[in-house]
């Protein structure tokens, strides 16, 4: 089996030009063929994690640190997956038994990780900002998995192959994001992610929870949703934190359903192949339905496959340069 | 050798007298048309202005004031323990001088929690010389009304900071594309002229004197602009920040950007120099709240709000003055005659008989703003890399000299 990145042109590029980047803290600041090239870098792992018949354990002897100061289930699985299937040697740092309990600071603690030699370090972080303080801090590459409500460019990542391979194209495509954008980093993430590769993307939510000025970045807010749906090529539901439901921001869980819902019945104002996502943990019967998050056209439990293999790739990209890989020194 | 002195020369602004030049004389602390035996202080045609008078400062930070040409200052009352006992105001008055004259703002309200009224007379008579909310708003209207009321008895100005605290909630940043990009929890910035239409309305029905110490939008402008029209008793002010930055510099998530109020948007920004220009700002301050780097090496929304600035203060004013967006007469006014003023103290002009706070000023040596020189306590300055023009020579307390910035 070939290994997934020399039968691609783009990574042929020597000297690591392809992609200039010794973090990954956000899509901001990626070019649309920097992304592109991480989705096929990502594409070749697929094939890989299907068939598991020759483990490549190319980042065998390398430390991973997950180092999640936010709670999580999924993120954190799938990075230690992606770490170990590289045959890196993971750690996960929880922030509730760490010394961030203690009163220590980010950059203490950040500093500490540096300390201990980690070869690359991947974080998550309920403050906007937090991953790229920390990547000023590091002397190995940092990979954000979400900070505050900034970004979270793995899942925009996942996101766009999956659309990719389901659609063949991102292109063109009418991408309508639904849900709590205010409080949303896959949402930041995945308008620029899609906007930068040329898809048309609506972002529909109630006036309390769409961020001011979003239309800067490049996206048509709605405020309905049917008007929304209308000719859409995808619908990626964005989850609604119980939290949010109780009157703060919407009123209640069934009046959100009642507006934002995804129903099948909803579903049919979007083109008939349309794609249904959502980055999970869903809450059934409040922003998506059961009949659709099941239905076959639903590319959710997909989403985490790419998920696996995006991780996989941003790890290897990430870590060339300490490796050595040839055009990459 | 007496203590008299003979400033030869100099180009002389203040905001009563007009500009000239010539020479000024100061004798037993105060200035006099002429004075024996006194020391001669070259000045070769640099400028002599009033020292500065710095209304609202977080805290007493002497090298930044010193190399600010600040010899006064107005203390906010967000200081901890609170300024709300006669003890603690009488201990703040006292421990800067000589160097320094400390001015208390004591608070408005008890511990400053905006529910019970403070012991204004009392603390006025410990020596504070204003009352105030600190770096936040009295929410409850029928306090707010009763501060005004009972500080109006008292011929005390209220200090008032203009935020709507329900619409700010939690955020660190004005509802914009810098802070959605960012994601950072963001306000409208509406807050403030909410904030400010209510105040006005409570001060002048209860004719009491109202100070804002830092309007930033134009809607807060606008409704100034109208209510002093109008003859309410109504002063506002500004830093320099806010005159020259505006919501972008948070890009990257630049901590030192973080500001209470929060940078606004570049409309209002120009309605603040517009606002400048036309008369309808009184104080140019600091706001000089040194923050070191526990509190801002952090990310952007847990660390503190607030900037350095009584160093940078004179030389991004007179920046200013050269940029034509105000005289230099009237510059000298928004840094120490309104303040002054405002604070009831015989101070920040150059009159015969008035106590001589001077400063020697070289407006045109140039440097750079650098967080890591910067004179004082913390250097975080929103200001880090950029070229000035303007250095304090020579300080003067009452005609006592507090040592130089070089």
């Amino acid at each position: 089996m070939p290994s997934p990145s020399d039968h691609r042109p783009a990574s042929q590029i020597p000297g690591g030009a392809v992609f200039p980047h010794r973090h990954l803290t956000g899509i901001e600041g990626l070019q649309p063929h920097e992304i592109t090239f991480l989705l096929d870098e990502a594409e070749g792992w697929i094939a890989a994690n299907r068939g598991r018949a020759t483990p490549d354990k190319r980042l065998a002897g390398l430390t991973q640190i997950n180092a999640f100061f936010e709670n999580s289930t999924r993120t954190l699985l799938s990075f230690e997956i992606a770490g170990k299937r590289l045959g890196a040697d993971v750690v996960n740092m929880h922030a509730a038994q760490s010394s961030v309990k203690k009163g220590e600071t980010l950059i203490d603690t950040a500093m500490t990780l540096n300390a201990m030699r980690a070869d690359v370090i991947v974080i998550r972080h309920m403050s906007s900002g937090a991953v790229r303080l920390i990547a000023d801090k590091v002397d190995c590459p940092v990979l954000n998995a979400g900070d505050g409500r900034h970004e979270h460019p793995t899942q925009a990542l996942l996101d766009a192959l999956t659309i990719r391979r389901r659609r063949g194209t991102i292109h063109n495509q009418r991408v309508v994001i639904c849900g709590d954008l205010l409080h949303s980093r896959v949402a930041r993430s995945n308008i620029l992610a899609l906007t930068a590769l040329a898809a048309e993307v609506r972002v529909c939510a109630p006036s309390t929870l769409m961020p001011p000025a979003i239309e800067r970045m490049g996206v048509t807010p709605f405020t309905d949703f049917d008007n929304a749906l209308d000719g859409a090529d995808v619908v990626m539901m964005l989850r609604l934190q119980t939290e949010r439901m109780t009157g703060g921001y919407v009123p209640s869980s069934r009046e959100y359903h009642l507006r934002y819902g995804l129903t099948l019945d909803r579903l049919a104002r979007a083109k008939p192949d349309a794609l249904v996502m959502h980055p999970g943990p869903m809450n059934r019967g409040v922003e998506i339905d059961s009949n659709v998050a099941d239905h076959d056209r639903s590319a959710i439990t997909e989403q985490v496959e790419m998920g696996v293999a995006v991780r996989m790739a941003c790890l290897d990209v990430l870590t060339r340069r300490a490796r050595g890989v040839e055009g990459w020194a | 050798m007496s203590n008299a002195l003979h400033f030869r020369d100099a180009r002389i602004v203040c905001p009563v007298g007009g500009e000239r030049r010539g020479d000024l004389f100061v004798a037993d602390g105060r200035i006099t048309d002429a004075a024996d035996d006194a020391t001669v202080i070259d000045c070769a045609g640099k400028l002599l202005l009033p020292a500065i008078v710095d209304l609202g400062v977080a805290a007493i930070d002497r090298a930044a004031f010193r190399a600010g040409g600040i010899v006064r200052v107005g203390l906010m009352p967000d200081q901890s323990p609170v300024l709300d006992e006669p003890g603690i105001v009488q201990r703040s008055l006292l421990i800067g001088r000589p160097d320094l004259w400390i001015h208390p703002i004591a608070a408005a309200t008890r511990g400053l929690l905006g529910t019970d009224l403070a012991e204004m007379a009392i603390c006025a008579s410990a020596g504070a010389r204003a009352v105030g909310t600190g770096r936040r708003w009295i929410a409850d209207t029928g306090v707010m009304a009763r501060v005004l009321a009972y500080a109006r008895d008292l011929g005390l100005v209220v200090v008032s900071h203009a935020e709507d605290s329900g619409l700010v909630g939690d955020a660190v940043a004005t509802e914009g594309e810098t802070a959605t990009r960012l994601g950072l929890p963001a306000a409208a910035a509406l807050a403030e002229p909410l904030a400010i239409a209510r105040d006005l309305m409570l001060a002048e029905s209860a004719d009491a004197r109202l100070h804002i110490r830092q309007v930033t939008t134009r809607a807060g402008f606008d409704l100034i602009r109208v209510a002093k029209r109008r003859g309410v008793r109504v002063t506002c002010g500004i830093t320099p920040a806010h005159l020259l930055l505006s919501d972008n510099a948070m890009s990257d998530f630049r901590t030192f950007a973080h500001l209470s109020p929060p940078l606004r948007s570049e409309d209002d920004r120009q309605a603040a120099l517009a606002a400048l220009a036309d008369g309808t700002i009184d104080v140019l301050c600091s706001g000089h709240d040194p923050r070191g780097p526990e509190e801002k090496r952090l990310p952007f929304a847990d660390a503190s709000a607030g900037a350095a600035g009584a160093a940078t203060l004179l030389p991004l004013a007179l920046g200013l003055v050269r940029d034509e967006r105000v005289s230099l007469e009237r510059l000298v006014a928004l840094l120490s005659r309104n303040p002054a003023a405002l604070l009831d103290i015989d101070t920040g002009a150059l009159s015969l008989g008035s106590e001589a706070d001077v400063m020697l000023v070289d407006p045109d040596a140039p440097w750079q703003i650098s967080a890591d020189t910067l004179p004082g306590m913390a250097g975080n300055t929103p200001f880090d890399g950029l070229p000035v023009q303007g250095r304090v020579l020579r300080l003067f307390k009452g005609g006592r000299e507090i040592g130089a910035a070089a």
